[in-house]
């Protein structure tokens, strides 16, 4: 039976997978790499970072993730202001490979909360010069509406806070989130484990962007390839409509013919 | 003349060039990005624009990060 997949597409590039996997806190650019493949991932996120002038790796992260294969998609995380986002995205589009950027303004320390006004400014100045903004933002429909009218591409609302691995803390928030605009919808950040991602696609999500759920787990690439299924899972469940949740019971045998 | 370099002070001739710069510091110019003064330099002008004293260059890559 065919249903009515509907395409994952960012800015003309369609992917067969809806995960999007980060590449922070592996134990080796190798891990990270075979995480990836096990993963089905197909949009790679990356950090911008100074070169290390006085002793810098003969490797690069790039000589295991090939731009050529995958998307790369670079990120502004530890930025605190606008204007730190706005300087790491441009910077990263001069490296050549992309004009995609994953915006974070993260509102501080303790939460790491997205800074959600700085986040929607800086979404302006970005779209108008032509980036592909993949902002990261709290599970707040009236926001992601905000962000959808400055031109972001997608919007990545938090799952829960940054390394909490909670899971979907507020499902309904993200029904509205996904009611309220008609770009791809992203879950982002506190996803711990499989049924977490399954669950973000049950409700309709678009795709799923995680890293340290991945690389944190104790197998990293078992965890990746069941990170890969729970999406796979929840998109079929999604799409194949689950029956409403009830209050009693209702038997599955028929009631009639019974022995007597 | 002295600029900094990602913060460190580094010494080099008056007239160098980006291109210059990357190469003494065994950078290979493919995949990185410079900004020189909070101004990214286009990666094709990296032989045509050459350092002034005083001068605060960063040198970026992509590394592992983010995403959560």
């Amino acid at each position: 039976m065919t249903v009515i997949n509907k395409p994952f597409v960012i800015d003309g590039v369609e992917f067969q997978s809806r995960l999007i996997v980060g590449t922070g806190k592996y134990a080796s650019f190798e891990e990270n790499k075979q995480a990836v493949i096990a993963s089905g991932a197909e949009c790679i996120t990356v950090a911008v970072r100074r070169v290390n002038i006085l002793d810098h790796a003969s490797e690069n992260l790039l000589d295991y993730i090939d731009p050529k294969i995958y998307k790369i998609l670079p990120n502004t995380a530890g930025c605190y202001t606008a204007d730190e986002a706005i300087r790491t995205a441009r910077l990263a589009r001069a490296a050549g490979i992309t004009n995609w950027v994953k915006l974070e303004v993260i509102g501080d320390t303790k939460t790491l909360l997205p800074d959600n006004e700085a986040t929607l400014e800086a979404t302006r100045v970005l779209v108008k010069e032509g980036f592909v903004v993949f902002p990261y933002v709290s599970d707040d429909p009236i926001m992601a509406k905000k962000l959808q009218d400055a031109g972001a591409a997608v919007v990545m609302p938090l799952a829960a806070p940054i390394g909490s691995w909670l899971g979907i803390r507020n499902p309904y928030n993200i029904q509205l989130i996904l009611e309220a605009v008609s770009i791809p919808v992203i879950v982002d950040a506190g996803v711990g484990t499989a049924s977490d991602a399954a669950m973000a696609m049950e409700l309709g999500c678009d795709g799923v962007l995680m890293n340290t759920a991945i690389a944190g787990a104790k197998n990293p690439i078992l965890m990746a390839e069941a990170m890969n299924n729970g999406v796979k899972a929840g998109r079929m469940a999604y799409l194949a409509g689950r029956m409403p949740r009830k209050r009693y019971a209702q038997a599955s045998s028929p009631i009639e013919g019974m022995i007597e | 003349m002295q600029i900094e370099v990602n913060s460190v002070k580094k010494e080099v001739l008056p007239g160098t060039s980006i291109e210059r710069l990357l190469a003494r510091l065994n950078i290979v110019p493919q995949r990185v990005a410079v900004e020189i003064n909070l101004t990214v330099i286009d990666r094709n002008q990296f032989n045509q624009v050459f350092l002034k004293e005083g001068d605060r260059v960063e040198i970026i890559n992509f590394v592992g990060g983010g995403g959560r």
